[in-house]
């Protein structure tokens, strides 16, 4: 069971969370402007990298807070967790 | 006491304390503190199973958790059945009652057996190349007679009445293994003041320190430093140790599961104590003690009952006092078969031969023996035995080089002692994904770099001696817990060369001889070889088709020597030939340990409104809805459900009906910013609802489909009531914390979840007004001040409430939301207060066919999560004059609006008698055979008493087009014809909703 | 008809499930319970009228006099009081936080409490719930939201041992027999 660290309540055990996707994708601010290639690419397009991850998270049940994390996939190593709204942490491969 | 080969004196076990047990129906004594397997051996009883394939007989070959071949049954009662259990762990107690496995009809004459005769023509892969045709005799004749007479054991046929339990525990350091190195990291880390758990899967700690006999450390017997320090630990208050418990599993960030047998071994258990506890361990630490397992010897008919690994041979002796023969052949590539054939030649036991494979031993274990006067063959291979279930001969011969032997001696005797030296146990490091490496002068893999915070120690990392794995486990433990501590162990043991072989041994006995490399899975160097001569090279492949390293053995013994037989005929270096992922388990759990409390009624939460009861008592027939018990109807006498259903919905559309609507979701959406916020997340426009009315809302997913509905009502300009469906209320909340969180931070509103802070009692009918007059105060009922999709405040009997007038019947209706605690007294009380106007309790089967008759959709039953508000007829709900919502520019995608999108219509039967499957087909043309071309699907299906046919909504492709059609479903008795109708079967006026 | 409903007439959701000694197991009284949550001005007038305040350090509560505040989340507090205070408590504090954005809903019955006391607390939590108990890693005062085996809880440690655990009504006669079952070697 991974043990994630919460950017607001610390090391937690997994049970306590929900994960959330691939963190960084903005919901664009006028969605009908979208063209349908953009709107795809929003919708639907993730990367799946061998690696570094940005992915969301969720404290479901501890704070509820979404947070953001930097998993290696082939580890299952956290990196980094940081608060919703905040940049990706640098360092680290892409 | 008869037991003729046990020792005069000596060994761990209780002497005074016999025991008496049975195996295969005879009765045996023993002593407590034996084993099965060493009071088998003590009677003199070596055929213990038959192996898995090949049926062979079999004996012990080890001393533990290793053991491949003594697998056994215990029985204590019907329920009580245990299968599979290494017979080398099982610990006697007064009564136990035990039997061999894969034999019929006993131990000594197996019919199965024929399987070893026939088995030059059942080699690796023989079942995927032969029971291939013809195809359709796998289903009827291969298959399950493969089945029979495959696998190990029987299951117990009774559920298991016994009692397990789970726990989570922390701790800074955990040390995996009670031997001499856990021992010492254990005394380091606890220096470091932290919560150190050692665990270790014996009856005692100490690990070999519990076979040992002339070692001394610090100037003390090991037995005596072995007291001492395991009561030094069990005074320290920061430490934990656990015995009987297998670390079984390295899981992620330093989680160890570790299954603690706590009854298995008491003849009386009492019933309240769990049989096994699993512990969910997370260390911050972790030291790897896990010790090491002694190598066999590959040579023919290596598998004869009788022949053991030397180490096995010298624990059998040192601690439970068994000799293993009476004249007995050594036959080692290692030094460690000297400190057993020492061990037993000073208990009197002869030994015939030494037979060592290496051209010039030497040492001082090697030089002790000979001091002995044990006749030792330098360059020598065993290559053969005789014996039918126990060994009477050794085949000894001299080694010519280049894998060539010179004419052999056969040895008389009656056991036979092998060792290739000692294989690091890297199992649970290997698990935590740490990487290993090949040790070409070990010729052994060994742990290299860590993935978790972790370090091995003692001999799993190749550091055999008593006195380095000492040291080792020393400085593992205190790096671990940050202790600065230091510690030097003196130690005077005969140590040897810690270097042994693997691989085959070479031998004349030609290509059919029998030399087994994994002893439970049966796999033969043949096999190997044979897999190899097919075009298998990576490891991985040979292991799948050969089986070699599988199953509840995981290669303990076998892993190596497969290795060195595969590079061997590869002619490549065994780190180019890999090693296979070694799984969890380390040895078998059980599902109870598994399932702890989870079983029975405390599997899942069972959630019960505040009405529950009520309805119980009142003889409801509830079904599952999610974690939900949801009353499905209220049967009177003798009603089915579908004569319950009619007379309930009759009786609400006649009179009025009540209804337990509590599970429904809710959610308070409050904030200066709620109506902004509902109109990104619903498709409806909110802005102008005004305070006091409802709005029925409909929620899509960014893709555009319909993932929930339900009725929003507005308390305050800045508070919203939103009802969710019952399933889908975690989900709701979740999305719009989701979209709240992290795409409109800025917005000022927030989301609580009132689901259970309400019951809801809906009342549905004409009559419900009249119910409800007399119960209410400060709500004017009356349809101008309460129309229908409004809500006001006030009290019943005294209560608050939310009172909603709402419909999903059709009928004159509202739904009463007071907290909970309340639920129950205000049914009670509208149900007196409906007496006089037939007021009828119904459930959720009535609530679905109520709502069919208005065309209502339930989501996730017309809905499959691909319809789009369209689809299924709620366009009119869109806001369309909003710039944005959830979901908005994915209906604006071309697809979403093709003409032959499937749509929601209603179908009518040509035969009103005939009720639909829901979840049958439709076509458009009756008489097809598959592939017909399906155009939709029916999704609700119902005998409508008061249309007295039935109804079904479906959606079909291009739907509303297709009004008045006549279509058809394909059933098993025909195309059943059936027409296109609008879906609003009752009352299509609405009229019926204002009474 | 008696218009009201006799005060006796409310039934809690583990009225009937009878306290466990052995176990130290017991069913908390009836309580008003709020969620609270707010911006900073909200969150200041809230304080002013609970005259003290919210714990802004994560997984901590404070209290005064049967009031108790619990940290739930970075803007989210659990206001726990005295059955009594009800209504009275909601008017005052949407009377104090006025305009100022804030969302105050009244979760009384959503949920119930069970008290968990004496030496086996912790060791009875533990069969259920994940985190570390030790008193170093869940100090007294602490408090946050966990799961215990399939149920999700609010954890709260008052003394060294003794919890309030808060779980949602349908969950709770889960949440008490699965401690009961994880003590039955004790009862």
């Amino acid at each position: 069971m991974l043990l994630i660290t919460c950017p607001y309540c610390g090391p937690r055990p997994e049970l306590e969370f929900s994960h959330g996707g691939e963190a960084h994708i903005a919901r664009p601010e006028k969605p009908s402007e979208l063209s349908i290639e953009d709107w795809t690419q929003y919708l639907y397009l993730r990367a799946n990298p061998k690696g570094l991850h940005a992915e969301r998270w969720r404290h479901l049940h501890g704070c509820a807070r979404f947070f953001n994390a930097l998993r290696d996939t082939t580890t299952d190593q956290f990196v980094a967790t940081y608060k919703a709204g905040e940049p990706r942490p640098t360092g680290g491969a892409a | 006491m008869n037991a003729p080969f046990r020792t005069a004196a000596g060994g761990r076990h209780d002497r005074g304390r016999p025991v008496s047990f049975s195996f295969d129906g005879k009765t045996y004594q023993g002593f407590a503190g034996d084993t099965l397997a060493s009071a088998l051996l003590a009677n003199g009883v070596c055929l213990m199973g038959r192996s898995f394939k090949y049926h062979r007989p079999r004996g012990v070959i080890a001393a533990g958790s290793d053991e491949p071949n003594a697998l056994v049954s215990v029985q204590r009662d019907a329920a009580r059945y245990a299968p599979n259990l290494r017979a080398t762990q099982v610990e006697l107690y007064e009564g136990l009652s035990s039997e061999s496995q894969n034999r019929w009809p006993s131990l000594a004459f197996d019919v199965g057996s024929v399987n070893n005769l026939a088995s030059p023509f059942i080699p690796a892969g023989f079942y995927y190349k032969t029971f291939m045709w013809p195809r359709k005799a796998w289903d009827r004749f291969y298959e399950p007679n493969i089945r029979a007479a495959a696998g190990l054991g029987r299951s117990p046929t009774e559920a298991d009445p016994d009692r397990y339990l789970n726990r989570y525990a922390h701790c800074e350091v955990l040390v995996v293994g009670g031997g001499p190195a856990g021992l010492a990291a254990a005394l380091a880390a606890a220096q470091g003041g932290g919560r150190v758990i050692l665990a270790d899967e014996q009856t005692e700690l100490g690990g070999s320190l519990l076979s040992a006999t002339d070692a001394t450390i610090d100037g003390k017997p090991s037995d005596d430093w072995l007291a001492e320090t395991l009561a030094s630990l069990a005074a320290l208050p920061n430490v934990t140790l656990l015995k009987r418990a297998t670390a079984f599993g390295y899981f992620a960030h330093n989680m160890i599961g570790v299954t603690e047998r706590l009854t298995d071994h008491l003849a009386a258990p009492n019933a309240a104590t769990p049989r096994e506890r699993l512990w969910n361990i997370r260390a911050k630490q972790v030291v790897l003690a896990a010790g090491s397992i002694e190598r066999p010897l590959v040579f023919p008919d290596n598998d004869r009952p009788g022949i053991l690994l030397a180490d096995a041979a010298r624990t059998y002796l040192n601690r439970y006092g068994v000799k293993p023969g009476k004249r007995v052949v050594v036959a080692t590539g290692h030094d460690g078969a000297y400190r057993a054939a020492l061990d037993l030649h000073r208990a009197g036991v002869e030994i015939a031969a030494i037979a060592d494979l290496r051209p010039n031993p030497t040492g001082p274990l090697v030089e002790a023996a000979r001091a002995a006067g044990l006749p030792i063959r330098p360059a020598c291979a065993i290559t053969g035995t005789s014996g039918g279930l126990r060994v009477i001969t050794a085949r000894l011969s001299p080694i010519k080089g280049a894998g060539q032997v010179g004419p052999a001696q056969i040895v008389p005797c009656d056991a036979v002692l092998m060792s290739g030296g000692f294989t690091p146990s890297v199992h649970l490091f290997s698990q935590s994904r740490g990487k290993l490496r090949w040790d070409q002068d070990l010729l052994t893999y060994l742990p290299d770099q860590s993935a978790e915070q972790e370090r091995s120690a003692g001999a799993c990392r190749g550091r055999f001696g008593l006195a380095e794995a000492l040291a080792d486990g020393f400085a593992a433990g205190a790096a671990a817990s940050g202790a600065e501590v230091s510690r030097t162990f003196a130690v005077e043991a005969l140590e040897g060369d810690p270097r042994g072989v693997i691989g085959a041994l070479p031998h004349d006995r030609g290509v059919n001889a029998k030399a087994f490399v994994d002893w439970q899975n049966d796999v033969t160097t043949k096999d190997l070889k044979l897999a190899v001569r097919e075009g298998f090279q990576s490891i991985e492949h040979i292991k799948r088709y050969t089986t070699t390293g599988m199953a509840t053995d995981q290669g303990k013994t076998s892993n190596l020597n497969a290795l060195g037989v595969v590079a061997d005929v590869l002619h490549k270096p065994i780190p180019e030939v890999g090693l296979t992922t070694f799984r969890m388990p380390y040895t078998p759990v059980t599902f109870g340990a598994l399932a702890g409390l989870a079983r029975g009624d405390l599997f899942d939460p069972v959630r019960a409104t505040p009405i529950h009861d009520w309805a119980a008592e009142q003889g409801a027939v509830f079904e599952d809805v999610s974690l939900w018990k949801r009353a499905r109807y209220f049967p009177r006498g003798s009603e089915d459900m579908e004569a319950a259903v009619r007379r309930e919905c009759v009786s609400v559309r006649a009179g009025c009906g009540i209804f337990d609507a509590s599970t429904l979701g809710k959610i308070e959406v409050v904030g200066p910013d709620a109506a902004e916020f509902m109109n990104r997340m619903y498709v409806n426009a909110w802005t102008k609802l005004g305070v006091g009315k409802c709005r029925y809302g409909v929620l899509c997913r960014e893709d555009g489909f319909v993932t929930d509905d339900g009725v929003v009502g507005r308390i305050a300009k800045d508070r919203f009531h939103v009802t969710t469906t019952t399933g889908g209320a975690p989900r709701v909340l979740g999305m719009m914390e989701d979209y709240l969180q992290t795409e409109w931070p800025d917005l000022n509103v927030w989301l609580t979840s009132t689901t259970e802070q309400w019951a809801v009692i809906a009342l549905q009918g004409p009559n419900a007004r009249r119910i409800l007059e007399g119960l209410v105060e400060g709500i004017d009922l009356s349809p101008e001040a309460l129309p229908h999709m409004s809500l006001a405040e006030g009290r019943i009997r005294g209560v608050p409430t939310r009172l909603f007038r709402v419909s999903f019947s059709g009928e004159l209706g509202f739904e009463i939301n007071v907290a909970a605690d309340h639920g129950r007294a205000v049914w009670e009380a509208v149900w007196a207060a409906g007496q006089p106007h037939g007021l009828t309790p119904y459930g959720t089967e009535t609530m679905h066919v109520l709502r069919a008759e208005k065309g209502f959709i339930i989501v996730g039953q017309e809905t499959d999560g691909t319809a789009t508000p369209d689809d299924v007829g709620l366009t009119w709900a869109v806001g369309k004059a909003k710039p944005d919502f959830v979901g908005k520019r994915s209906l604006a995608r071309p697809a979403m609006s093709e003409p032959d999108r499937k749509q929601l219509v209603g179908l009518y039967t040509d035969d009103g008698a005939v009720v639909l499957e829901e979840g049958a087909q439709i076509v458009a043309t009756a008489g097809q055979t598959p592939p017909m071309r399906l155009i939709g699907h029916v999704t609700s299906s119902y005998y409508s008493a008061v249309l007295g046919r039935s109804i079904a909504l479906a959606m079909v492709s291009g739907g509303r087009a297709r009004l008045g059609e006549s279509l058809y479903s394909p059933s098993p008795v025909g195309d059943i014809p059936v027409k296109v109708v609008p879906t609003v079967f009752y009352d299509p006026e609405g009229a019926r909703v204002n009474g | 008809m008696d218009k009201t409903l006799a005060p006796n007439a409310a039934r809690g959701a583990l009225d009937g499930f009878t306290a466990a000694p052995a176990l130290g197991l017991a069913a908390a009284c009836p309580m008003t319970r709020f969620v609270l949550r707010g911006r900073a001005e909200a969150l200041a007038a809230a304080e002013a009228e609970l005259g003290f305040l919210l714990p802004r350090q994560a997984c901590r509560a404070a209290s005064l006099d049967g009031r108790h505040a619990l940290w739930l989340g970075p803007d989210e507090w659990l206001i726990l009081a005295p059955l009594a205070d009800g209504p009275a408590l909601g008017e005052a504090l949407e009377a104090a936080m006025g305009a100022h954005p804030h969302s105050l809903v009244e979760i009384s019955q959503r949920q119930t409490a069970i008290v968990i006391s004496g030496p086996r607390a912790t060791g009875l939590l533990n069969v259920g719930c994940p985190l570390d108990l030790d008193l170093a890693a869940f100090p007294v005062g602490m408090c946050t939201r966990t799961v215990f085996a399939k149920a999700e809880i609010g954890l709260w440690r008052r003394a060294p041992d003794s919890f309030h655990i808060e779980v949602w009504r349908s969950f709770s006669p889960y949440v008490w027999r699965f401690l009961e079952a994880a003590g039955a070697e004790y009862a």
